[in-house]
């Protein structure tokens, strides 16, 4: 192996890795989240469709796009490379164990709500950006020009309280999961200084919360007033 | 007081342990841990029974040499304090009291609640240290050391190598106890020069032992009989990659 | 027998330079072709393991912790004397010299104690340039504190982890050789006996703690870096492990045993409050810095400390000794805690206890300062007595802290066995009758560092290549008495535990041995012993076999051992008919009750011979010459 595989496989590379795309992966949310805000533009869904467009043709965006599937599935791989050495390094466990009193549960449990989170992925995936991309989708004219209608797509699957209600609970698991993440990511980096990591740990506090709560509203926007 | 003490019996490094239940009776609540596991063996000496093996040595809270994870948590129930110094008065009567030892890959169990911390010695020896032999040194105060870098690597040498950190992390990570190392030698002047190197030699020889990585979740810190800070981490991580980028170990 | 110190000639600041250069070299490429065994690993054992390494000799380092850095040295909190005079207070390698054998009540060798005057200085150079991060002032040099038998400052400390760092700092040493292949570390492996053949040591037989594998390893020269023999009290400053047997095994192989009954009772440790007490803990000297020692004046006053008023209470440290006050050596302090004691104005439950206040020093200084200097103490005296120091005084008591007696040795660190050398605690040489605080950490570091490097070529360089086979019949020999004896432990199927024998033979040296003797009771004890002794090879109870991690039987061979040394320690107690320092006889004190020398007939180092089991062991006397100081009665008033 050489310099560069040894580090990124050493157990503080796989942190760094973590770090590296979870914190990509982050900055891609607050971007996400708040481009959807045009959902509740309440214009029949004109704006939200420009913006779709927009996002799938810009050269600069799809550049970013394949980082973020890129950044998406390395933090997946790397998330159970670390995950089999930490199991394997405790192969006997404590009969009676509360040490649960020393750490927060978002930190011990990443793995699992990480998992969740990657489910919601696959299905938000596939609702959304599988129909967009590959699927039969209605079309809309604005201003002569035609846009694939994906807002009708959105509006209808908000609409099922099911599904609705299955995204509202996966964004309480990704706001656990950002609450640890964020800091965390800093934390791997080296980035912990004494002015800095109280400021670093609001952020991230502030984020794990907006975020999430800022997804949710949107389908439950959509099911109770569109 | 009295208590029912769950106590994890293994005869060697080999057989296959389990929990045994012993009770205690008439405690002082001014006893250290130790010394009611000193009743217990005495009780069971006379009783014709094997004594329960545990590492301890100076019994004041500083050779690292006692471990143990009490009631689910190393040292036990009172922060910022190793076995030997806990005391009962921290149990009520009729408590029921669960005693294991330190669970890592990296620290199979020797014996009952005996644990093989060698791997940490090993971590020391692939670079703990400022290569200066005996005779070489220059005058102490020659070179001034700001008193606050001074502090902080006393703060972070003040690790007792007692292997806490491990036995409280979900990952039995020794980052902790790597971390303080490298950064009392990082911090200091005298340590800079070695500094690259130390870091790699120590971080690959810590994964090389089987311990895992750190998640930071910080109950390594928290359970740190002497508080060592997980900005030792942070720092660590720092040092090794800027030491991965720019050193010519290839 | 002749004791010959091997003293250098010639003026006092000369006599370690001179010997240097007269002391015969080992060619660097030939000092690969020696084999050394150093056992235990505190500050002596790992500096000298780790520099004899670095010249280039092989190193077997053995320890019975799990790892050398658990020595017991990292107990030490106060500091590390040397003499920088960095703060310019008319500190020099003399006056550290005179203060060394002033303290040690005159019973020191006046070259040993210079030559460690002299590498004092190269200690902390070496300490700092290794990494220990002794505490410093805000412009970055180094900070000194003052300790107790000194009017200077010119104690270098870690906070109150001085022992520790200066550990760490040895063990990363020792590391660091043990990685370049140059030592062979052996950890949980305790030595049983020593070999000598042909007049030399040339090995040891050890047992595997894990195992119980009892092993030979010959090597052409045995360093014993064990520590001292506090244990023989049961309670004692020192750790659990800490045992004599080393030491003691070495005696009956031949080594003179020197001044067992010097041993330091520390002033200020937290007092004994049960029986199952399976040890003492000791609050730094440093203490003595800012605390006020004080009684009650009235016997048996029974009220709360913050309820005695300041006219009511006997600050009887200050009162005695005006000019040293609360800072007087240890022995001074520990017998006067004693005296006020046995008066019956102790405090506490127990009434063996005094009161160390640090009332006057937070409202002159401020909580945060003393925080800064003492916090981490104590915290350590709250966790264990639940009482909080910033609000209430501490209560103290002396406890049994250090041995200045030992294996006698020569200027050269070796003992009267050929090829068999003592560093650190375990030997004699240094501290006289009493030790200085923060004088131990630097002795064994000067021992280990800067003495035997250069001490132990001259004896090596003698030696054949060859080491002799661990097949000799010598090794067999041994390793078959060890076996045996640890049958014979085995099989007793008594009915008393090891630790029931070690209390009792505690208690009987603490009240006829400890801090201040009578020939009538050491003469009572050391019947008293010899029967304890003979019940114990008749009615111990141990359970087990060798073959496993056995801690019953790790403890009852250790015990056999301090039984016989306690006896010895008794034998000497009784002979010296004066008092000095840490050996106080009631018999021989001034008017004022302070101890009193008899330098005429007693001005020399007692030096025993073991004669065999239940045989009388026999004193050799070494004549302490005094050319550079004047013997007067010490005086801290």
């Amino acid at each position: 192996m050489s310099w560069f595989t040894k580090t990124l496989t050493s157990s503080i590379g796989r942190k760094l890795m973590m770090a590296l795309t979870g914190l990509f992966l982050i900055t891609f949310l607050i971007i996400h989240a708040s481009g959807n805000l045009q959902l509740l533009a309440n214009d029949g869904g004109k704006a939200f469709n420009l913006y779709t467009k927009f996002m799938t043709t810009s050269p600069i965006i799809k550049t970013v796009s394949y980082i973020l599937y890129t950044s998406i599935i390395v933090h997946v791989i790397w998330a159970i490379l670390l995950t089999r050495l930490n199991v394997s390094a405790r192969p006997q466990k404590y009969e009676y164990d509360k040490l649960g009193q020393s750490s927060t549960w978002a930190s011990r449990s990443m793995m699992l709500l990480g998992t969740i989170i990657l489910i919601f992925l696959v299905i938000h995936m596939k609702t959304f950006w599988f129909v967009y991309k590959f699927g039969e989708i209605g079309m809309v004219t604005y201003d002569g020009v035609e846009y694939k209608d994906l807002y009708t797509v959105v509006v209808n699957a908000f609409k099922n309280p099911l599904y609705t209600g299955f995204y509202v609970v996966s964004m309480v698991f990704l706001a656990f999961h950002l609450a640890h993440g964020f800091w965390s990511g800093f934390q791997t980096l080296g980035l912990n200084h004494k002015k800095y990591t109280p400021l670093i740990k609001t952020v991230g506090l502030i984020i794990a919360i907006v975020i999430p709560v800022v997804f949710a509203i949107q389908p439950v926007y959509v099911l109770l007033f569109a | 007081m009295n208590l029912t003490l769950k106590v994890w019996r293994q005869k060697d490094a080999n057989s296959k342990g389990k929990i045994e239940t012993y009770p205690v009776t008439d405690i002082s609540s001014d006893m250290s841990f130790l010394e009611m596991l000193d009743v217990l063996n005495e009780q069971l000496l006379e009783k014709g029974e094997d004594p329960v093996a545990f590492d301890h040595d100076c019994r004041e809270g500083i050779c690292g040499m006692c471990s143990l994870f009490i009631n689910g948590r190393p040292h036990g129930p009172q922060n910022a304090t190793t076995t030997c110094q806990l005391h009962m008065r921290k149990f009520k009567d009729g408590d029921t009291i669960f005693i294991e030892p330190w669970r890592a890959k990296a620290f199979p169990v020797v014996k009952d609640l005996v644990v093989d911390r060698t791997a940490f010695d090993n971590i020391i020896q692939a670079g703990g240290y400022i290569s200066v032999s005996t005779g070489n040194a220059r005058d102490a105060n020659e070179t001034p050391i700001p008193k606050e870098i001074a502090d902080q690597a006393m703060d972070a040498a003040s690790c007792i190598g007692c292997g806490a950190c491990v036995a409280a992390c979900k990952n039995a990570s020794a980052m902790l106890f790597v971390s303080a190392k490298v950064s009392q030698l990082a911090l200091l002047p005298q340590g800079k020069p070695e500094k690259q190197k130390r870091v790699e030699a120590m971080v690959a020889q810590m994964d090389k032992e089987g311990f895992g990585a750190c998640t930071n979740t910080g109950a390594c810190e928290a359970e740190c009989p002497k508080e060592i800070s997980i900005t030792n981490i942070a720092r660590m991580n720092r040092e090794y990659f800027s030491a991965k980028l720019s050193s010519n170990n290839t | 027998m002749n004791l010959d110190s091997k003293i250098p000639e010639g003026p006092l600041a000369e006599k370690w330079t001179k010997h240097k250069f007269n002391v015969k070299l080992v060619n660097p490429a030939n000092k690969r072709k020696y084999e050394i065994i150093v056992v235990g690993t505190g500050l002596a054992g790992a500096s000298a393991a780790a520099s004899l390494a670095e010249l280039g000799y092989n190193v077997k380092a053995f320890c019975f912790q799990d790892s050398p850095r658990r020595a017991h040295s990292i107990a030490a909190q106060g500091g590390i004397n040397a003499a920088k005079n960095y703060q310019n207070d008319g500190d020099s390698v003399f006056r550290l010299f005179y203060d060394t054998i002033k303290g040690g009540d005159y019973r020191s060798r006046e070259g040993n104690v210079h030559r460690l005057a002299e590498v004092s200085v190269n200690i902390i150079d070496q300490c700092v340039a290794q990494g220990v991060p002794f505490a410093r002032d805000y412009g970055g040099l180094l900070a000194n504190r003052s300790f107790g038998g000194a009017q200077v400052s010119r104690t270098f400390y870690a906070r109150g982890q001085t022992g520790q760092q200066l550990l760490l700092g040895a063990y990363s040493a020792l590391s660091r050789q043990v990685a370049a292949g140059k030592v062979k570390l052996y950890n949980r492996t305790e030595l049983l006996d020593v070999v000598v053949i042909d007049g030399k040591a040339q090995g040891i037989v050890t047992r595997n703690l894990i195992t119980g594998k009892i092993e030979s390893h010959s090597a052409h020269a045995v360093l014993l870096c064990s520590g001292g023999y506090g244990n023989v009290f049961f309670l004692s400053t020192n750790a659990m492990g800490s045992n004599a047997t080393a030491a003691w095994r070495a005696h009956k192989k031949g080594a003179l045993f020197a001044n067992p009954c010097y041993t330091q009772i520390h002033p200020t440790c937290i007092p004994v409050h049960g029986t199952y007490q399976s040890k003492l803990t000791l609050m730094s000297e440093s203490l003595r810095n800012d605390g006020r020692v004080w009684v009650p004046k009235e016997k048996g006053d029974k009220r709360k400390p913050s309820e005695i008023p300041e006219n009511e209470r006997d600050y009887y440290l200050e009162r005695k000794y005006p000019s040293f006050g609360n800072l007087v050596p240890r022995d001074v302090a520990s017998r006067n805690a004693k005296y006020v004691c046995d008066e019956g104005r102790g405090v506490g439950s127990t009434g063996l206890a005094v009161y160390l206040d640090f009332a006057d020093a937070i409202k002159r200084d401020g909580r945060d300062v003393i925080e800064a200097k003492y916090g981490n103490l104590f915290e350590m005296y709250e966790r264990i007595t639940d009482s909080d120091p910033y609000k209430e005084p501490m209560m103290i008591y002396p406890a049994v802290h250090y041995t200045m007696g030992g294996l006698w040795v020569d200027y050269n660190l070796m003992t009267s066995v050929p090829g068999l050398y003592a560093l650190g605690e375990c030997n004699f040489s240094d501290h006289g009758a009493n030790r200085l605080g923060a004088s131990a950490l630097m002795q064994g570091l000067a021992d280990g560092y800067f003495v035997i490097p250069y001490t132990l070529g001259d004896y090596v360089s003698q030696m054949p290549y060859e080491k002799v086979s661990t097949d000799h019949p010598e090794f067999k020999k041994s390793e078959a008495e060890v076996k045996a004896q640890i049958d014979k432990l085995l099989s007793i199927n008594g009915s008393k535990t090891v630790d029931q024998f070690h209390k009792e033979l505690g208690q009987i040296m603490w009240d006829y041995c400890g801090m201040s003797r009578t020939a009538e009771g050491l003469t009572k004890a050391k019947k008293m012993v010899q029967e304890l002794r003979a019940e114990y090879w008749k009615n111990l109870k141990t359970i087990g076999s060798n073959e496993e991690l056995n801690i019953t039987l790790e403890k009852a061979y250790r015990v056999a051992d301090f039984m016989e040394l306690g006896e010895l320690m008794i034998d000497d107690a009784l002979m010296r008919n004066e008092s000095c320092g840490g050996h106080f006889r009631e018999e021989y004190q001034t008017p004022e009750g302070e101890a009193k020398r008899d330098d005429e007939n007693f001005s020399f180092v007692g030096a025993w011979e073991y004669k065999g089991e239940n045989e009388q062991a026999v004193l050799h006397k070494e004549e302490l010459k005094f050319e550079n100081v004047k013997l007067t009665q010490r005086s801290y008033k």
